[in-house]
């Protein structure tokens, strides 16, 4: 990886990096919690450009800075008391979503016997009514963008109850969306370059909202490009993550 | 009366076997394990009770392979649990495939009302309030699930999390004495200080059993104290598959195993032993022949 680090195209996986790194600007001093590869990427490119502030942590029980040194302690008792103090910004994964936002981790088919089990519930309900909650889909599919979710785990915008409920941006491999719309339904924001609407409609299993002009996800700065290539990701992993 | 002072005098050893805790347990009982998803299980404890016939259990559970043992055996009739999971194997298969068959109940909170559940329980309240739960399918599944108002000016309703008391708490910790004073030296206590208060009963296995801890003992590292203490095992390895840092971290190739093999060739192979040593030394022997 020490040629073309720079000069090479921006991969997809690239582009998913800044629009997730996107989803932290302007936080100012919380903690981004990514659940995911690219979401850590791109939590730590805001840090390291303009949301500098961000609180990250090591995945155990220590707050770090970008160099890995420990600067506070969170061990789940305290995290928890961060998502319902609201001094955080997830970015959680689904399983199934629908076009407010409703999410499903915890199992697929009837709950009461599923013919898939998958996570549980785990912190989705209290995320969702507590602090901002972004979401990382890695492969955009009918199969996860659903007309009704299973079993609601993370609440959307028709469910959501008290003074803190807010789905910022949900980030796919194809565009990025939000639900800033009047009655919150998901919204096409940008295609990242290569993806056109109809492919992401294709691979949406509700209607979205679509503006006349959606533009293309924002390009990388050389800046950040070689943050990236040589300093977050230098063995390439999101390439795996996301193909093409 | 004389014998009785003297007893008194060299205040009660707590210290017990697996089998001896096992012995105290009973089927039908509520149970809470400490620990969260592979990290600091008691799993020593966990594999004496797959020595019993105990069974018909319910079990709270921030839930891994503690939970995947007990319901692939069939000693589960309801889980109390927010998710289960390997951590760096995202589900738990045996987990999976019980609930897939429908092998028993379920009650599925949030993280957060789990948590407020065990505080409640700890501090003899019958729920606690919490911004959770409302909106989501956890209402739906959980129809005994009530809500409370705020009798100020704000009115907001929340869930009333509701305790969650159990007749025993199994935890496994790095450090104990023999009274139940139990030492976490990891960078997470988890839940288990909240475990034994939240139970009647309550047993710590700990890595190594110590006479007294020394004066330059950190005092944030004393998270269990005695007092809710019922009996205290010393089990080397005992969080064995999961993390028990820093004496020792997850086995990644043994939970991998664990993992991708069936079960009745696992607890073959692994759980029909006499004895905690017998799974030990069977692990090892494992090991041994993944060297060669």
């Amino acid at each position: 990886m020490t040629t073309d680090t720079t000069t090479a195209v921006t991969s997809r996986a690239e582009y998913c990096v800044i629009a997730c790194a996107e989803a932290w600007r302007d936080n100012g001093e919380v903690l981004a919690s990514p659940m995911g590869l690219i979401p850590s990427f791109g939590a730590r490119l805001a840090k390291h450009t303009f949301s500098p502030d961000l609180l990250l942590t090591d995945g155990e029980a220590l707050l770090v800075g970008l160099d890995g040194r420990p600067e506070g302690w969170l061990p789940y008792r305290r995290h928890l008391t961060m998502v319902t103090g609201g001094r955080r910004h997830v970015m959680m994964g689904a399983s199934q979503i629908d076009r407010y936002g409703n999410q499903n981790i915890s199992c697929i088919g009837d709950w009461e016997q599923p013919t898939r089990q998958l996570l549980g519930v785990r912190g989705a309900p209290a995320n969702t009514l507590n602090n901002p909650v972004s979401y990382w889909i890695p492969k955009h599919s009918t199969r996860v963008f659903v007309e009704r979710v299973d079993m609601i785990c993370g609440v959307g915008y028709d469910h959501a109850v008290g003074p803190y409920h807010r789905l910022p941006r949900v980030v796919t491999d194809l565009a990025v969306l939000d639900f800033e719309t009047p009655d919150h339904a998901m919204r096409l924001v940008s295609v990242h370059p290569g993806v056109t609407v109809d492919e992401v409609r294709a691979a949406t299993g509700f209607d979205l909202v679509t503006g006349e002009d959606v533009p293309c996800t924002r390009e990388p700065t050389a800046a950040e490009l070689r943050l990236i290539r040589e300093v977050i990701d230098p063995r390439g992993l999101r390439n795996r993550e996301v193909r093409a | 009366m004389n014998r009785r002072t003297e007893k008194r005098a060299e205040r009660p050893d707590k210290v017990l076997t697996p089998e001896d805790v096992v012995g105290r347990l009973r089927s039908g009982m509520t149970i809470g394990i400490g620990g969260w998803g592979a990290r600091r299980k008691p799993m020593a404890l966990v594999r004496a009770l797959l020595r019993s016939e105990i069974s018909d259990l319910t079990v709270i559970s921030y839930g891994g392979p503690d939970v995947g043992l007990l319901a692939a055996a069939g000693r589960i009739r309801r889980l109390v649990a927010p998710f289960v999971t390997l951590d760096s194997v995202p589900l738990e298969p045996h987990y999976r495939a019980a609930r897939e068959r429908g092998a028993f109940e379920l009650t599925e909170l949030d993280e957060a009302m789990f948590m407020w559940g065990l505080h409640a329980a700890a501090n003899r309240l019958p729920f606690l309030p919490v911004r959770a739960g409302l909106g989501s399918d956890v209402m739906r599944v959980n129809p005994g699930l009530r809500t409370v108002t705020s009798p100020y000016e704000d009115g907001e309703e929340f869930v009333a999390a509701p305790a969650l008391r159990m007749d025993a708490a199994l935890v496994h910790l790095n450090r104990a004495d023999r009274l139940g004073n139990g030492q976490y030296l990891g960078p997470d206590p988890y839940f288990d200080d909240l475990f034994c208060e939240a139970a009647d009963t309550a047993y710590v296995s700990c890595e190594q059993m110590v006479e007294s801890f020394a004066p330059d003992t950190v005092p944030q590292t004393l998270l269990v104290s005695r007092h809710s203490v019922t009996g205290v095992v010393e089990t080397p390895n005992g969080a064995h598959f999961t993390s028990c840092v820093p004496d020792h971290d997850r086995d990644e190739p043994f939970q991998k195993l664990y993992a991708t093999t069936p079960w009745p060739e696992f607890a073959e192979r692994f759980l029909s032993g006499k004895s905690e040593g017998d799974y030990q030394a069977a692990v090892q022997a494992w090991h041994k022949e993944q060297r060669k």
